[in-house]
């Protein structure tokens, strides 16, 4: 039903003025409030709304149905609205739009809005509102929704006047996408959308606010520093994360990383930023990290540090970081540098430009003679002999870390072969739990934007919705949603979704009969005490349920047939929505794991017998 | 493992200028008690500028804190600038209006205290006084320590102001 739609943005005005109605007054156009909403999503080129009715936001969708251009997906849970625009958003690098309703409306919708402020994802949440004259008097479906949403967003609008719309639609939409992204809500009050009232509607063309101004590049006398440290250093190591992917600066960090020869690490939410399968990359850091990541990190005398946060399921404690390490810490956001770690050199700048002026300032020094400003070649080759000595050792990438002569299908080969069967150029979402880190760990991604899930709140139920939205991005690509038989179930109610849109989705349930990642800490923090992460057989029949929902079923418990298997899986994902149900290993861990409390980054358990 | 915190908490003097929009002062307000931080006190009102509103705040904390108060301050949307005024030389003021008990012998001892102090009596009974007072914070403290022993009925405390010395100006 989307096709037959015109999408392209310019074509909003002629579907305005052929419904009667629009008044013009003199050249300005006299809109309703709902007009104005449906014709400023227009004016921002938006391409899909994500969202679901209700009272307070009727006037908004009679207008959309009236004559919008933008389709609107109707999905079976606000939640879900957020998670597909979310993944939209992360996938295309554009603003995902969400309309709800007001009360359960709005605050359903709270989960994918922090879902998407702890992973700095640009987003627009409209929220309808009861009337004006009732705010404050606790009325039907009323609830606070500025102040509920309030520590999960960059900013946010209770939008008092019709006449405001344009103006903050726009500052809306600017707000979300610039500086450091993230959500940005605006609720409207029911009064405010009415078709009786209308005003001048005049979208601006630009914003600009007196109170906001993100950095557009970085001090070019701080990347000169930073340059002199990176020539000089023996042992350096680039820690990049999701800044660098919001921030479309994968290929600056590519080039940059090549011409030094450094070997590179990536956090979860940075996967992709450098190619997965190049020879630099040592895999992603932190608490699943590789050992070699750890371990190069730990003993570096030199971090750059790139749109990465230091975050605590990264650092492991924070008192015995890198010891050694200088560190340089590039990011748009001045609060991030020094947070938590404490940076020697901070940048306050988007990823890309300071990337690319520094590489411009090393080609620059390397152009004088003299071999001082070069970088010590020899230093670097010694450096990448020990690193070479740690993949040898216990690395993910040179040998199975898990025991593949199993006759139980492991997690981790499920994620190979779909890495294989999909020449590694799937679109892979995931949810939270062990499934995400195999997935992450052995899904090697070579592009940015390629692996979407939700890494700073860690929200089960992300993985299904934010492929829903990522399938409508890209439409002829295989999307694939690693999950998990507990995640799974978050949001499930999206497989009817996925039917009424025709998204074929490649759903891949690494069933391992548990809540897996709790139970992982019950084994090993609670003598394998299984508070609450048992379901006692009471999982669905997942063939039976994805069919009633039109779609189509395949259960894999047999190790021989699982490549063949997967196989038709992929191969019948180009036209259906598949859910391949696979029934791994229960008792596999995610290894490495970062010892806790009180280790260092390269204190790991390896397996469930080796610590480093 | 418990560690032992040692407190080198020191008192900041944030004063910056928010747009005088709704939702301004409780994103302000929200972004403390998210994040943790101490509000000591806290004022706000429109300047001259309706646009704009002046909020000053004094917050215990220590360095590492104090520059991450400042940069998520700044990364609120409706803050337009700030200054912490702890780091340069500075006026500071805060008013008191306290009511206190003033018969018999205390009454006249209040009275000569309050002249000492430069507050003045801005409302009377037969058996009350109601003083205002502007001073720093210390001299507020040492004015309610001085009539502690008379009966101190109502304390009310603005909060404190500042303003930087010199040239430097914290506006538009
Ligand atoms: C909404 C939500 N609730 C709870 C958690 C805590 N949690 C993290 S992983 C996990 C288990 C996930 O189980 P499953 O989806 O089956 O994945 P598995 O670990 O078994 O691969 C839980 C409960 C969470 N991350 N999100
Ligand atoms: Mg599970």
């Amino acid at each position: 039903m989307l096709k037959d739609q015109d999408k392209s943005p310019s074509s909003g005005a002629e579907h305005a003025k052929s419904t009667n109605l629009t008044e013009v007054n003199g050249d300005v156009e006299m809109l309703s409030g709902g007009d104005m909403v449906a014709r400023a999503l227009e004016e921002e080129g938006v391409e899909f709304i994500f969202g679901y009715p209700g009272g307070a936001v009727l006037h908004i969708y009679d207008a959309l149905h009236r004559h919008s251009s933008v389709p609107h997906i109707l999905v079976r849970h606000e939640q879900a609205a957020t998670h597909a625009a979310d993944g939209y958003a992360r996938s295309t690098g554009k603003t995902g739009v969400v309309l709800v309703t007001s009360g359960p409306g709005a605050t359903n919708a709270i989960t994918g809005i922090a879902t998407a402020y702890m992973d700095s994802i640009p987003m627009v949440v409209i929220s309808g509102q009861v009337q004006s004259h009732l705010i404050g008097e606790d009325a039907f479906q009323e609830t606070d929704m500025i102040g509920i949403s309030r520590p999960i967003v960059k900013h946010s609008f209770l939008v008092k006047r019709t006449e405001d719309i344009p103006r903050i639609i726009k500052t809306a939409f600017y707000l979300a996408a610039s500086g450091r992204p993230g959500p940005v809500v605006v609720d409207i009050p029911k009064d405010i959308t009415a078709p009786a009232y209308k005003a001048p509607f005049d979208y601006p063309a630009e914003v600009s606010l007196r109170s906001y101004a993100p950095a557009e590049k970085g001090h070019s006398g701080q990347i000169r520093k930073a340059v002199e440290l990176l020539l000089r250093a023996k042992k350096p190591m680039i820690y990049a994360g999701g800044g660098v992917i919001q921030g479309n600066a994968s290929a600056a960090l590519t080039d940059l990383v090549r011409h030094l020869n450094f070997p590179i690490t990536n956090t979860l939410m940075g996967l992709g930023a450098y190619p997965g399968s190049d020879r630099q990359f040592v895999g992603m850091l932190g608490m699943h990290g590789t050992y070699e990541a750890n371990n190069a990190m730990h003993e570096s005398d030199v971090i750059l540090a790139v749109g990465a946060r230091f975050d605590d399921r990264v650092t492991n404690t924070i008192s015995k970081f890198c010891p050694q390490a200088t560190i340089i810490h590039i990011d748009v956001d001045p609060a991030s540098i020094s947070k938590t770690v404490i940076s020697h050199l901070p940048i306050v700048g988007p990823a890309r430009p300071v990337l690319e002026e520094m590489l411009s300032q090393i080609k620059d020094i390397e152009a004088q003679p003299g071999i001082a400003n070069r970088v010590d070649a020899d230093a670097i080759a010694k450096w990448w002999a020990t690193i070479d000595g740690w993949r040898q050792k216990h690395g993910l990438y040179t040998q199975n870390r898990f025991d593949d002569s199993s006759e139980n299908i492991k997690p981790q080969e499920v994620v190979q072969l779909l890495h294989e069967l999909t020449d590694g150029k799937a679109f892979v979402t995931s949810d939270v739990g062990q499934h995400q880190m195999f997935a992450a760990q052995y899904y090697l991604f070579d592009q940015p934007r390629q692996w979407i899930n939700s890494g700073g709140l860690g929200t089960m139920g992300f993985g299904l919705p934010a492929a829903m939205g990522v399938k409508l991005a890209h439409p002829d690509a295989i999307v694939a949603c690693v999950t998990g038989e507990g995640s799974i179930q978050m949001c499930i109610q999206e497989l009817s979704t996925c039917k009424q849109y025709n998204l074929p989705v490649l759903i891949v349930n690494l069933n391992n009969g548990y809540l897996g990642m709790v139970k992982q800490w019950q084994d090993m923090q609670y003598e394998s005490r299984y508070s609450q992460s048992v379901y006692q057989d009471s999982l669905p029949d997942f063939i039976k349920l994805a069919e009633a929902y039109g779609h189509v079923g395949i259960k894999i418990t047999d190790k021989k047939q699982l490549r063949e298997q997967m196989q038709t899986a992929i191969d019948t994902s180009r036209e259906q929505v598949v859910f391949v149900d696979v029934y791994v290993d229960p008792h596999e861990h995610v290894y490495p794991m970062q010892i806790a409390p009180d280790g260092a980054m390269n204190d790991m358990y390896l397996s469930k017998t080796e610590r480093s | 493992m418990p560690t032992v915190d040692v407190d080198i908490s020191t008192r900041r003097i944030i004063s910056l200028l928010m747009e005088n929009s709704p939702g301004a002062l409780s994103r302000v307000v929200g972004l403390f008690s998210q994040r943790g931080y101490n509000i000591e006190t806290l004022t706000v009102a429109p300047t001259d500028d309706v646009t704009l509103s002046r909020l000053t705040l004094i917050t215990l904390c220590d360095d590492q804190t104090i520059e991450q108060i400042t940069k998520q301050l700044n990364k609120l949307v409706d803050v337009v600038k700030l200054v912490d005024l702890t780091e340069g030389e500075h006026i500071e003021r805060e008013l008191m209006l306290i009511k206190v008990r003033a018969s018999g012998e205390a009454r006249e001892e209040i009275k000569r205290t309050a002249d000492i102090f430069r507050a003045q009596i801005v409302d009377v009974t037969s058996s009350l006084y109601t003083i205002q007072l502007i001073g720093t914070q210390q001299k507020i403290d040492a004015f309610i320590e001085a009539v502690k022993g008379s009966n101190v009925i109502e304390v009310v405390r603005s909060g404190v102001s500042g303003i930087a010395r010199g040239e430097k100006v914290l506006a538009l």
